[in-house]
């Protein structure tokens, strides 16, 4: 396990030599292809920096109100149905609107129960059980002009919810 | 999506005037703002290292072979593209990324993923500043492919969720990868249900029709 979560951090040094020199190696343009891709990069930057002023300062007005861990403390009886602890559906409830938000949270979490303690390692799965989806959809979706989303927006919110379950299940099952 | 934006900040506006007065949404609104220009230019960085990685893999046939082992997985997740799309090896190549923790490397990818399904959808690319009220220029619809891509990948696909092992160990945990197993689990029950709700979801709205 300990190799499985160091197995990342050697993966960027390799991709970094190892792309440019297999690109060498088959005869292409390495410098020239790699300064034409980052161009094409750095357009798109262009056309997602708008969508991400829309996301943010709608993300941060319902957070930093105090209107998300309202809807949360309101979801308290459901939290006390399942057997989780009313922080932690604050966690899940952050989870899809904001990554940074999240993993904050997550961080103050780990600090107040532990890491370790039960509600640490819930915590832990609840924010690795999904992804912050509402940006990514806003993020792919704008790089290419689509303003309307169809069904993605109820897809992946109740997809977070199917994760969230599932993070307690496999807690509870695991005996974490 | 536009009623989920107008809903946030019309609540959390309410919200804040109601419970921090009405002085607060001024600076809560304009710091949301310049974090998120802050956010693109850190991601600037790591998009155009990414994008330029991945062009010269593309050039040196190293993404194609890569796509090769995730191809057959792509098949009946995205029916309608033909089989020698070029969009199938950037959505390999990304969701390999995402599988693997390298969030930095996904990102551009699925971005070029995304661009080149567009390209593939065929007709003019969507016009700028179309005005969604005018019947004549209706905003462009996203593809089935768009949508399924997006879905799975919002939906998370992280093997070994780098990010948290490390903030775990930060934090003092006795076994900082202890949580590796019931994530993996936890992901998968939000990915195949992302899979299952886009094909519901996506049925049902063209029955509407």
């Amino acid at each position: 396990m300990k190799l499985l979560a160091a197995f990342p951090y050697y993966l960027v040094p390799l991709l970094v030599a190892g792309i440019p020199l297999y690109g060498a190696w088959r005869g292409v343009d390495v410098y020239g292809c790699f300064v034409e891709g980052a161009s094409e990069g750095l357009k798109t930057i262009g056309r997602i920096a708008p969508a991400m002023i829309a996301m943010f300062v709608a993300v941060g007005m319902f957070r930093e109100s105090g209107a998300l861990n309202a809807a949360a403390r309101a979801l308290s009886p459901v939290a006390r149905a399942l057997g989780v602890n009313p922080d932690i559906m604050i966690l899940a409830a952050l989870r899809p609107i904001s990554g940074s938000g999240s993993l904050g949270y997550l961080a103050e979490l780990l600090q107040h129960y532990g890491p370790d303690s039960a509600e640490g390692t819930l915590a832990s799965v609840v924010q690795g059980s999904a992804d912050t989806s509402l940006y990514i959809i806003a993020l792919y979706f704008s790089s290419v002009g689509i303003t309307r989303t169809r069904h993605t927006v109820a897809a992946a919110l109740l997809a977070t919810l199917a994760g969230f379950l599932g993070a307690v299940l496999a807690c509870q099952a695991m005996r974490l | 999506m536009g009623i989920v934006w107008v809903a946030m900040l019309a609540f959390g506006a309410v919200w804040a005037v109601c419970t921090r007065g009405p002085g607060s949404v001024a600076a809560m609104s304009i710091s949301s703002a310049k974090e998120a220009v802050q956010l693109c230019l850190a991601l600037a960085g790591s998009i155009g290292l990414w994008s330029g990685m991945a062009r010269i893999a593309e050039q040196s046939g190293l993404t194609a072979a890569l796509a090769a082992g995730i191809r057959p997985l792509l098949g009946p997740l995205f029916p309608d593209l033909a089989r020698n799309s070029k969009s199938i090896p950037l959505i390999a190549s990304s969701m390999a990324a995402n599988l693997l923790g390298l969030g930095m490397a996904a990102t551009p990818l699925g971005l070029q993923a995304m661009q080149q399904l567009a390209v593939e959808r065929g007709g003019r690319p969507p016009r700028r500043g179309a005005r969604p009220g005018n019947a004549k220029q209706t905003p462009p619809e996203p593809t089935d492919a768009m949508c399924t891509f997006a879905i799975v990948t919002a939906s998370s696909l992280t093997l070994v969720p780098t990010t948290i092992i490390s903030l775990r160990a930060e934090m003092g945990s006795a076994d900082p990868t202890a949580v590796i197993g019931a994530t993996i689990l936890a992901t998968s029950c939000s990915t195949a249900a992302a899979v299952i709700l886009d094909r519901a979801l996506r049925k049902r709205g063209r029955k509407r029709r």
